[in-house]
């Protein structure tokens, strides 16, 4: 499993294997800031980097770049 | 005054019929105290009086559906005002056993209940929130003492007296917060708590930090491409209108929805329901908190083998921990059934 989390210090801290940093708690694979069309980009390179860190071997809770 | 009366739930073995041997006992009742029951009227003085020790065998209160409900209904018939359970020390069946009695028996008949087991027993994780729970010694040399204090809370509460925190009465925390007027402010408190720290004195924390439990990773995927993938949420993401009525907070609950052929999640159909942040955005494109419209392009693509049909989905927020295992264990149920090799959840 890998989770998304903005607040990926405290998924680690909790012992959370797999994380990716998302962009906030209030949008978290999202950011309102952007156009539909590069929010959508966004949240692609997200999930993309998502399952990444489900194909990569941790040892302990790790959040993956 | 009357004297109140009291029930005591006790397994095979404390009650005198055999140990492992006897674990298949179905429930039975006998007038008066047995075995630990006798230190329990010590304990409970003229105030109360053991009238009947109800008993199970651990297997069979266990494995038999129905046999919690058993036990309560002879509970009943004794027409208790209090229902002692245990204590159970760290036996696991056993400790289960007495947290399903005590809070079924309160539920059912409305009575004052407390258990007892040591704070490494598995239950106690389980029903700290739910029933008060004296922690114990491992075994039963910590008899005595143990039910001292569990008479004690017993007769506190069949009096309708508040009880003080779980420090002063001795009982586990149960997660519960309980708003009081401090005589000096925070700043004060903590400023002094810190030098006593510096200094090496003895100071006490008033929010102990949890202790969780380390989870082993789980082995990489070998390719997403050829995997199914599901997609979890702890964002309070639920069909618009809250059909199945997911809690903003506390949830007891997670809930599954059907996903299948599914590429956009508008935002007339889904909502959030979380009451932990303000949910504005997500409700304009619920996609920022549930990436299913890019997620069926990678499976288009190919980057992922194939979607589960299901999204799961809770509220995480204010969250007890065993409930929160809880959901864990029947998502991780379900996942296998499905032959789910990989999860993505994203959490706010």
């Amino acid at each position: 499993m890998v989770q998304i989390s903005a607040l990926d210090a405290l998924a680690k801290s909790i012992g959370s294997n797999r994380i990716v940093r998302g962009k906030a708690i209030t949008s978290v694979v999202g950011d309102p800031t952007l156009n539909p069309e590069d929010e959508r980009k966004f949240r692609k390179r997200l999930v993309q980097k998502a399952l990444e860190a489900l194909r990569t071997p941790v040892e302990e809770p790790t959040v993956l770049a | 005054m009357t004297t109140l009366r009291v029930v005591h739930y006790l397994n095979q073995f404390f009650a005198g019929i055999g140990s492992e041997d006897k674990a298949d006992t179905p429930p039975g009742r006998r007038e008066g105290p047995t075995g630990p029951g006798r230190l329990l009227q010590q304990s409970l003085g003229d105030r109360a009086q053991v009238v009947t020790t109800v008993y199970c065998g651990d297997n069979h209160v266990g494995e038999k559906p129905g046999a919690v409900e058993d036990v309560v209904g002879l509970i009943g018939e004794a027409q208790p005002d209090i229902v002692i359970a245990g204590p159970a020390f760290s036996a696991g069946r056993y400790g289960l056993a007495c947290g399903a009695v005590a809070v079924r028996a309160r539920e059912r008949l409305g009575v004052a209940v407390v258990t007892g087991m040591h704070p490494d027993n598995a239950a106690a994780e389980i029903y700290r929130t739910k029933v008060p729970i004296v922690p114990t010694e491992k075994t039963a040399t910590g008899m005595a003492e143990a039910l001292s204090v569990m008479a004690r809370l017993a007769l506190r509460l069949a009096a309708h007296e508040p009880l003080g925190s779980p420090r002063q009465e001795g009982y586990l925390p149960t997660g519960h917060r309980v708003f009081h007027e401090a005589a000096r402010p925070a700043t004060d408190r903590a400023v002094e708590m810190l030098l006593r720290k510096v200094r090496g004195e003895r100071y006490t924390t008033e929010w102990e930090v949890p202790r969780y439990t380390l989870v082993p990773p789980a082995p990489p995927l070998r390719d997403p491409a050829t995997a199914k993938i599901a997609l979890v949420t702890t964002g309070g993401l639920v069909p618009t209108g809250n059909p199945d009525r997911l809690e903003s907070g506390y949830a007891t609950k997670w809930l599954r929805y059907s996903i299948k052929g599914v590429s956009e999640l508008p935002p007339e159909r889904w909502q959030s329901v979380h009451g932990g942040f303000d949910t504005t955005l997500i409700n304009l494109d619920p996609h920022r908190v549930v990436p299913l419209d890019v997620a069926r392009e990678l499976e288009r693509e190919g980057a992922i083998g194939s979607l589960f049909d299901e999204l799961f989905t809770t509220t995480g927020n204010t969250s007890v921990i065993p409930d929160i295992r809880r959901f864990a264990r029947e998502m991780t149920q379900a996942f296998k059934v499905a032959g789910v090799e990989g999860v993505i959840l994203t959490s706010t």
